[in-house]
């Protein structure tokens, strides 16, 4: 099984008609992703061509507004792509629609904006208590159950479908990872964002792996900044009973340098990667030196299972 | 971004927040003239963007405008901490009679705001909270609402200040929420907040960090920025929209995507183990693009580093093809001439690696060096950048 997407989530595009909604639109459905329609008020009731996974093709309807496109679509996973002064809106357009799960692919998105679409997110609670909308990023390259459905950026040929879970501050790190460990695949890869605001956290997906019967071990990766990872760590030692190999980014990253990502500084003496590293491996997490190192420790894990 | 103390001085002061006369002075020559305009006792603050510096002298108070001057003199071109100071301010002296602390700053493990106060201002406030944490409230703010004058009294209450001094306070609040949710900032701190012998609450010492990717829609932070301080490779990067950070090892680095960027650094500082301590020279992420402009952009900035003695270029093809990262690598070569003179030392894999591999074999350039694995390659650069020290 894989979490939070699977073969049968409907998903519409924010953004549709822009250049990286395009671009993605068809590498989605080239992975075999049901994209159901788009969003775009402007282009509102035209439609854009694409291609199926068959090569077969297809018209997707444009819609003025999310809620609009869940009506007409059943679409129950939204994708955005938009401009980051526009996102904001995007998002709250989504919770407002009540879809279950928007991935935000954009950076650049100040981070008060953030703050305040989660903020609004937790307002807008189901019958259990938790917020409707499920958010993964901003700032990320999405989500990808292999074989099944990709949310996002991922290149969906790195790998194909098996047993261990992954989750990641980082785009190319986690393409990275699920190359290195092709040979034993994943049921499914998270990227959460290098944002200091983020909706899912290393502990969401690490509960969603725990609970996923086909999941056999979990690889979780962090970079400096925050201490999300130490979080992550406490959490694993208390409730997650499959192995968990981690690896941290940016053990050389000076204290006060932004490293790329937004969120990624270490500041005075905290968010620093050797404080991570000790936090998940107190938590008897093996912890690699590097990506491949790391690739090698879930390997020996999963051999000796 | 961090501010000066100046710069926070004056963006308090344009939300209304109250302060007291300030101006900022690079000569002694200017010193002393804000201090005449000034009037009375002045203080002289070194503008640098560190703490610690009222304990490194940078700190004075001057009785006359003359007084000031000499203060300036010896302030100016002050070593704090590493950090050259090259600004100072001229205050106007305070009749302080109490101390408080307000910051309000961006949650990150709440993905909130969180307000803390404390009538017991002027120290430092990491050791205020481990040694009297009782003494510093923390309230959380909502980012949808930001601090409401019913928030700014929740803030004072549970600070503890008596009720005639919470009054007063309550609309400062308030006003520094404005600061923080209009000016797009992540941190707004007032240390020392003092109420003065008659009463008046002032913002005697402010720090302010903004969102950089809010600058979009805040124009005049552009002003803000300390070009003076940028590295001038960091500077000719960010001309180029490089995303690049100078660190001060001998192996440049060319990666894509900030956490393999991140990664990559770490693994050449591991590897350098074995080659005499050598580390990576800079953080540089060419993004997703890799074309043959901004390969040659970077590598021209990575080469024009004098600590460069080899350079390592790891990229993972997602979307970006293998192909175009080789193609853009034997151009950016050509567009460099002579001028590129040190090992590259190159590591391809992911989305059409076969084709990317075969363009450096066949270019064949006398520089490249293709290796296989990000671990290989390196312990390669890291070898290279030894045997050249």
């Amino acid at each position: 099984m894989s979490i939070f997407l699977n073969k049968d989530s409907k998903v519409i595009v924010q953004g549709i008609t822009g250049g990286e909604g395009t671009k993605h639109t068809a590498r989605m459905l080239a992975a075999g992703t049901q994209v159901v329609g788009g969003v775009n008020a402007r282009k509102a009731g035209t439609t854009v061509a694409h291609k199926d996974q068959g090569g077969n093709d297809v018209e997707l309807p444009v819609f003025g507004s999310v809620s609009e496109a869940v009506e007409q679509t059943g679409a129950n996973a939204s994708i955005v792509f938009v401009p980051p002064k526009f996102c904001k809106d995007a998002v709250i357009e989504a919770i407002d629609a009540s879809v279950p799960l928007v991935v935000v692919i954009t950076e650049g998105i100040p981070v008060q904006d953030s703050a305040e679409f989660w903020a609004y997110s937790k307002t807008k609670t189901g019958a259990d208590g938790k917020p409707t909308t499920r958010i993964i990023g901003p700032n990320c390259p999405g989500i990808i159950s292999p074989e099944e459905s990709l949310l996002g950026i991922t290149p969906a040929n790195i790998t194909g479908k098996g047993k261990l879970g992954l989750v990641s501050k980082s785009g190319t790190l986690t393409y990275q990872m699920m190359f290195e460990l092709r040979d034993l695949g994943f049921t499914t890869a998270i990227g959460i964002g290098g944002d200091p605001v983020i909706g899912t956290t290393h502990i969401d997906a690490l509960e969603a792996f725990e609970a996923d019967p086909e999941t056999e071990g979990i690889v979780m990766i962090g970079e400096i900044g925050g201490d999300a990872e130490e979080r992550a760590a406490e959490y694993i030692k208390a409730n997650v009973t499959k192995p968990v190999v981690g690896y941290v980014a940016g053990f050389t990253a000076p204290e006060g340098k932004t490293m790329g990502h937004a969120g990624a500084i270490v500041s005075g003496s905290s968010g620093t990667a050797q404080a991570k590293k000790e936090a998940l491996e107190a938590a008897g997490v093996k912890v690699g030196k590097t990506p491949t190192e790391t690739a090698e420790l879930m390997r020996e894990l999963m051999g000796a299972k | 971004m961090d501010l000066f103390e100046y710069q926070a001085r004056d963006l308090f002061e344009k939300h209304g927040v109250p302060v007291l006369q300030g101006y900022v002075a690079t000569t002694a020559e200017e010193a002393k003239e804000a201090a005449e305009k000034i009037g009375g006792v002045t203080v002289v603050k070194a503008q640098v963007k560190v703490g610690g510096r009222g304990k490194a002298g940078g700190v004075k108070v001057a009785k006359t405008a003359d007084e000031a001057y000499e203060y300036a003199q010896q302030i100016l071109g002050m070593d704090i901490k590493g950090h050259t100071v090259h600004r100072v301010m001229i205050a106007q002296g305070a009749d302080i009679a109490e101390e408080y602390y307000f910051s309000l700053l961006l949650d990150r493990a709440n993905r909130s705001y969180l307000a803390m106060c404390s009538v017991e201002g002027g120290m430092e406030i990491e050791q205020l909270a481990v040694e009297r944490p009782e003494a510093l409230a923390r309230v959380e703010v909502d980012p949808n609402q930001g601090i409401t004058e019913e928030k700014a009294r929740q803030i004072v209450t549970e600070a503890k200040f008596d009720d005639e001094t919470a009054e007063k306070v309550v609309p400062v609040l308030v006003k520094l929420g404005e600061v923080y949710t209009k000016e797009d900032a992540t941190l707004v701190e007032v240390n020392p907040l003092v109420k003065t012998g008659d009463g008046q609450i002032l913002a005697l010492d402010g720090k302010v960090s903004l969102d950089e990717n809010a600058d979009f829609r805040q124009p005049d932070h552009e002003s803000l920025v300390d070009k003076a301080a940028e590295n001038p490779l960091e500077a000719k990067a960010k001309e180029k929209g490089l995303n690049y950070v100078k660190l001060d090892g001998q192996v440049g680095i060319i990666g894509n995507g900030a956490g393999l960027v991140m990664s990559t650094l770490d693994v050449v500082a591991y590897a350098g183990e074995a080659h005499g301590g050598v580390k990576p020279a800079n953080f540089l992420d060419i993004g997703g693009g890799a074309s043959a402009e901004v390969m040659a952009d970077g590598l021209d900035v990575i080469l024009g580093d004098e600590d460069v003695k080899s350079v390592f270029v790891n990229v993972f093809g997602g979307i970006t093809a293998c192909d175009a990262v080789a193609n853009g690598i034997v151009k950016a070569l050509e567009i460099l001439g002579d001028s590129a003179t040190k090992p590259l030392v190159v590591r391809l894999d992911g989305n059409n690696v076969e084709e990317g591999r075969r363009i450096l074999e066949e270019a064949n350039h006398p520089l490249v060096t293709s290796v296989d694995t990000m671990d290989g390659g390196a312990d390669r650069a890291a070898e290279l950048a030894a045997a050249a020290n």
